[in-house]
């Protein structure tokens, strides 16, 4: 939650963890490579998938658990660019809600009678400019992120209920229905573009000038400024591009629904957040990466799948869930804590 | 070592999904999916099918998701279809959301089923369809029920769930019918119709403004359980009972207080519990090839009498809804 | 900028109080039953629940951290309670009482002691929070409601009859908690201490502040206010449903408090403020209702309140800073 007026624990977690990077070079391979967040993901996704097998004789099962992916792939799409959004030291909370207004946005103006194609472009558009609006608030008005996006994402959420109203609105041609039962190569479509998506900016930010500059952002703000980083710049787009996520993930869930309502993906902040988190990225900015991110997925949807398969009931889940996310970053702060050592 | 503590607490909360373990089944296994948890309606219906499973010999479970929000049935349904039961129940969240996946079941050999409420408009993405109450009667009887309470004459107001409910929609449509074109209601004025989107905090608001608006009103209907128990909590606090009469569709649970206390006399509903039952017995009569699905055909069920398959599959359970008063409401339990 | 502009900015509470004025007078042009005695009714028992938990809130975020469990940790004290009534007849309505509060603070100490002891960000805390309480609420309950013939008419009668001038006990108890709130920010040491500490966390220890109490307080206060607003819930609706109570309440109890003025950067709020706060988005509640407009619009209006509250706040504190440099270089 650091952002630029912060000052406090953010700032020393900062500093510590700009040490931390010095120190790290002295620990012995099998440290640097075994004392990792993502390798936490690993192990637990690999325990949840034994477990969850043990718990019901139907759960192994390849295409079952493709399938029950698609419900999180379009969440998980959103947390891949959120997690980049959160290693430059900034949050946003409101996607989930935006998915829902960029959703009725294609959807009232496909009724009202645009072409679908534009309607499509329209949602993006509009995934763009909300991105940026919160963008705006938060680097141009310099309002702390996390409190403005619950305000955006209450604003959005309402939006999308005033363009919608209680009813669902669907219709679209059959040939935009249904895309999580496309399969290509026995794998869902979604699937196919999440592990697209998390590819591409998997290489962007660890390859790329940007992306590196990404991490020292997050890091220290001013000293990325002094270096000569254009923070706002790069912040901008990142938000843009959350926009144009949410958007994507909209249009998808309304694929997979043939059908779109203003409450669609309601509590999904959560969800995207604990994707993000349960992947190891440092909830104050400069470290995590996008296959964590890609791993905790995966580990949502074994865990998730594996309950519900097992008729397990929505109680347990829910705690399950909301302890995974406290016992997540506390882990992925004690490891981090313990690198620098 | 503390990363070790820490792997293991972590590996500790997911164990906590060991809480209950699925075995295969013989014999017929039918699954029923309620709209969410925690609402005392449905475990009526639930009561209905664990009964007529007792008898019949099938077996029956229930899984639910946390809120009744419009996808969020999907999952449960993908993993009911793996686990391979023989029978879905809905009682369906959205009329349209579900229809790929309840596709997908049918795809499967499943039978599906519609309880409680109906996939209007998107029937043949499901097999039948079993309601409580032959709903084209649910608005006309509502409107008789409040007339005799207010000697048909006066302001009246309908206090409905959200703007787009289809049940309630149809309902509503029904009520503007008969006030308008039978005599008898002649003397009977609907002011308003507001909507209290089914929660406790909204549907009071609207029930406030109600009274507030229109000082001469005589009678509320609301035809939703949230808001025929805020609209009673209401007319209580404001002590009003003798110049607004109030009724609706309420569970004998939520409105026993108001019968007793005279805030209310009269309110009706129907039997979730047989709805249950005779889902059950319908299931199991079909999979046994007793029962061929389609309209016109009859079938016995115990305790019910002859059913009839109608239009669209649809079963109704009983034809005019149940009316609950101070003489009968201790009869029931839900 | 303009006189009245910087009266607006400099004077918070006197700045919602014309907004309510306004607000008030536009409904009540359109719609004249709106200026009565019984809207003020409606209003008055529309705002007790919110206000109870804005106190709460309104400290967290004094301190500069943030509560978002609150709608659950509400639900989960309202649903004891009632299963205490339901099961246990002959227990006092005041021991209920006590253990609504009592669980209510246990859960809000929950969540300061995450806080404290593992550094985290109390947004993302409370995120988990929020979902874990709702599933105990489910667990304790066993997903049952507690239906109305169990809550005892003389709780649900606190939200209906009055010791004086018509005003409901609930609403009496709602404003006797935010004077108690005042007293104790204004008139004691550790209330002092909270804006001291909010102000500069950095520095507060250096000025014998103890963070690590002082943060658990506050917690704790808005977790035990959260437990009073469950049981009064439970007075207010006449039941209980583990899957309604509370749901998205968090959002509107954040949206009064930073609209009454409370700064998210800690360290600045008032108790009036917060009570404008809660009045006037009360106030909206009740309006939209009687003017015909969709209940739809409420969401956008709340969602809208917050960022522009943001805003004010963010101008605010630019015009301190500079009115503090200027003072600077003319000394």
């Amino acid at each position: 939650m650091s952002t630029s007026t912060e000052t406090g624990a953010g700032e020393t977690a900062r500093t510590r963890a700009v040490d931390a990077h010095e120190a790290a070079e002295a620990r012995p391979l099998w440290q640097v490579v075994l004392i990792r967040p993502e390798v936490m993901t690993l192990v637990l996704l690999i325990a949840a998938f034994f477990i969850a097998s043990a718990l019901s004789p139907f759960f192994a099962d390849a295409t079952f658990i493709l399938e029950s992916a698609s419900f999180y792939v379009e969440y998980a799409i959103v947390a891949l660019v959120l997690t980049l959004v959160i290693i430059s030291g900034e949050i946003d909370l409101s996607p989930a809600a935006l998915m829902a207004l960029t959703a009725c946005v294609f959807a009232w103006l496909f009724q009202a009678g645009l072409p679908i194609a534009l309607a499509m472009g329209a949602a993006v558009v509009v995934g763009a400019a909300m991105g940026a609006f919160n963008g705006f608030l938060v680097l141009w008005c310099q309002l702390p992120s996390i409190i403005v996006t619950i305000g955006t994402l209450t604003l959005y959420r309402g939006l999308a209920q005033v363009l919608a109203g209680d009813r669902s609105i669907g219709g679209f041609p059959s040939w935009f229905i249904g895309i999580d039962w496309r399969v290509w190569l026995g794998v869902p479509v979604p699937v196919i573009v999440f592990t697209a998506i998390a590819i591409v900016l998997g290489i962007f930010l660890a390859f790329t000038v940007t992306g590196r500059q990404i991490y020292q952002i997050g890091t220290s703000p001013e000293a990325a400024r002094h270096a000569g980083i254009r923070v706002r710049r790069i912040k901008m787009g990142l938000f843009m591009l959350l926009g144009i996520a949410a958007a994507v993930a909209g249009l998808l869930t309304a694929s997979r629904l043939a059908s779109v309502r203003y409450d669609m993906a309601s509590g999904g902040e959560l969800q995207m957040v604990l994707m993000v988190m349960l992947g190891g990225t440092y909830i104050f900015g400069g470290r995590g990466s996008i296959a964590g991110t890609y791993l905790a997925v995966w580990l949502l949807v074994v865990i998730a799948t594996g309950m519900t398969v097992a008729n397990i009931p929505i109680t347990t889940q829910l705690i399950v869930m909301g302890a995974l996310l406290i016992i997540s970053i506390i882990a992925t702060n004690f490891i981090y804590a313990r690198t620098q050592r | 070592m503390k990363r070790r503590t820490l792997i293991a607490a972590a590996l500790a909360a997911s164990t906590v999904m060991a809480a209950g373990a699925a075995v295969a089944q013989d014999g017929i296994e039918i699954v029923y999916i309620p709209k969410n948890t925690g609402n005392p309606y449905f475990d009526s219906i639930v009561a209905g099918f664990e009964d007529g499973c007792a008898e019949l010999g099938c077996t029956f479970s229930t899984t639910a998701p946390a809120t009744p929000e419009a996808t969020s049935q999907i999952p449960f349904i993908t993993a009911q279809i793996q686990r391979r039961v023989d029978v879905i129940a809905i009682s369906p969240n959205s009329p349209d959301a579900l229809n790929q996946v309840l596709d997908r079941a049918r795809d499967r050999g499943i039978l599906v089923l519609a309880v409680n409420g109906d996939l209007v408009g998107n029937e043949e993405h499901r097999d039948a369809g079993i309601l409580p109450v032959d709903f084209t009667k649910t608005g006309p009887n509502q409107v008789e029920l409040l007339g005799s309470m207010i000697d048909y004459e006066g302001e009246i107001a309908i206090l409905s769930a959200t703007t787009d409910a289809p049940d309630q929609n149809t309902w509503i449509a029904a009520m503007n019918d008969v006030l308008e074109n039978d005599p008898k209601y002649e003397n009977m004025e609907l002011v308003a119709t507001v909507y209290g989107d089914d929660e406790p905090q909204k549907s009071t608001t609207e029930a406030e403004a109600l009274l507030q608006t229109y000082p001469n009103l005589r009678g509320i209907i609301s035809p939703t359980t949230v808001g025929v128990a805020a609209a009673a909590q209401v007319i209580q606090s404001a002590g009003v009972a003798d110049e607004v009469e109030l009724t609706g569709l309420g569970t004998p649970n939520q409105m026993r207080p108001f019968i007793k206390d005279g805030t209310v006399e009269a309110f009706q509903l129907w039997s979730p519990y047989n709805q249950g039952w005779l889902a059950a017995h319908f299931a199991v009569g079909v999979r046994n090839g007793d029962i061929e699905i389609a309209p016109g055909n009859t079938f016995e069920v115990p305790n019910l009498g002859t059913v009839t398959i109608e239009d669209k599959n649809v079963i109704n359970t009983q034809a005019e809804l149940t009316t609950f008063t101070a003489e009968n409401i201790d009869d029931f339990d839900f | 900028m303009s006189g009245l502009g910087s009266f607006f900015l400099r004077r918070r509470e006197a700045g919602i109080f014309v907004m309510i004025v306004i607000v008030a007078l536009i409904v009540g042009a359109i719609e004249p039953r709106f200026l009565t005695l019984e809207t003020a009714r409606i209003v008055a028992l529309a705002i007790p629940l919110i206000l109870i938990a804005a106190m709460g809130q309104m400290m967290v975020l004094v301190a500069r951290h943030v509560d978002l469990s609150i709608g659950s940790t509400m639900a989960f004290s309202s649903i004891v309670a009632g299963m205490m009534f339901r099961d246990l007849p002959e227990v006092p309505i005041l021991i209920g009482v006590f253990v609504a509060i009592a669980l209510g603070a246990a859960l809000g100490t929950l969540n300061g002691l995450l806080v404290v002891l593992f550094r985290l960000p109390s947004i993302i805390v409370t995120l988990g929070t929020l979902s874990l309480y709702r599933g105990l609420v489910f667990l304790v309950s066993d997903a049952r409601q507690v239906d109305p013939q169990f809550i005892p008419r003389s709780l649900i009668s606190m939200s209906q009859t009055s010791p004086i001038f018509d005003i409901p006990w609930i609403v009496i108890i709602a404003f006797a908690v935010a004077f108690a709130t005042y007293l104790f920010l204004g008139h004691t040491r550790v209330g002092r201490q909270i804006y001291a500490l909010g102000s500069n966390p950095v520095a507060a220890p250096l000025r014998g502040i103890k963070v690590v109490p002082i943060t658990l307080l506050v917690f704790t206060l808005s977790g035990a206010l959260a437990g009073l607003a469950g049981v009064l819930y439970a007075s207010r609706f006449g039941y209980v449903n583990p899957g309604i109570t509370g749901v998205g309440f968090e959002f509107t109890v954040i949206a009064a408090v930073v609209v009454g003025g409370v700064s998210i950067n800690g360290g600045v709020g008032t108790v009036l403020g917060t009570v404008l706060g809660v009045l006037l988005l009360g106030m909206v509640s009740v309006a939209l209702p009687i003017l015909g407009v969709s209940a739809f619009w409420q969401d956008v209006f709340n969602g809208a309140v917050i960022v522009a509250a943001l805003l004010i706040d963010r101008a605010v504190r630019d015009r301190s800073v500079r009115a503090l440099a200027q003072a600077r270089s003319s000394a």
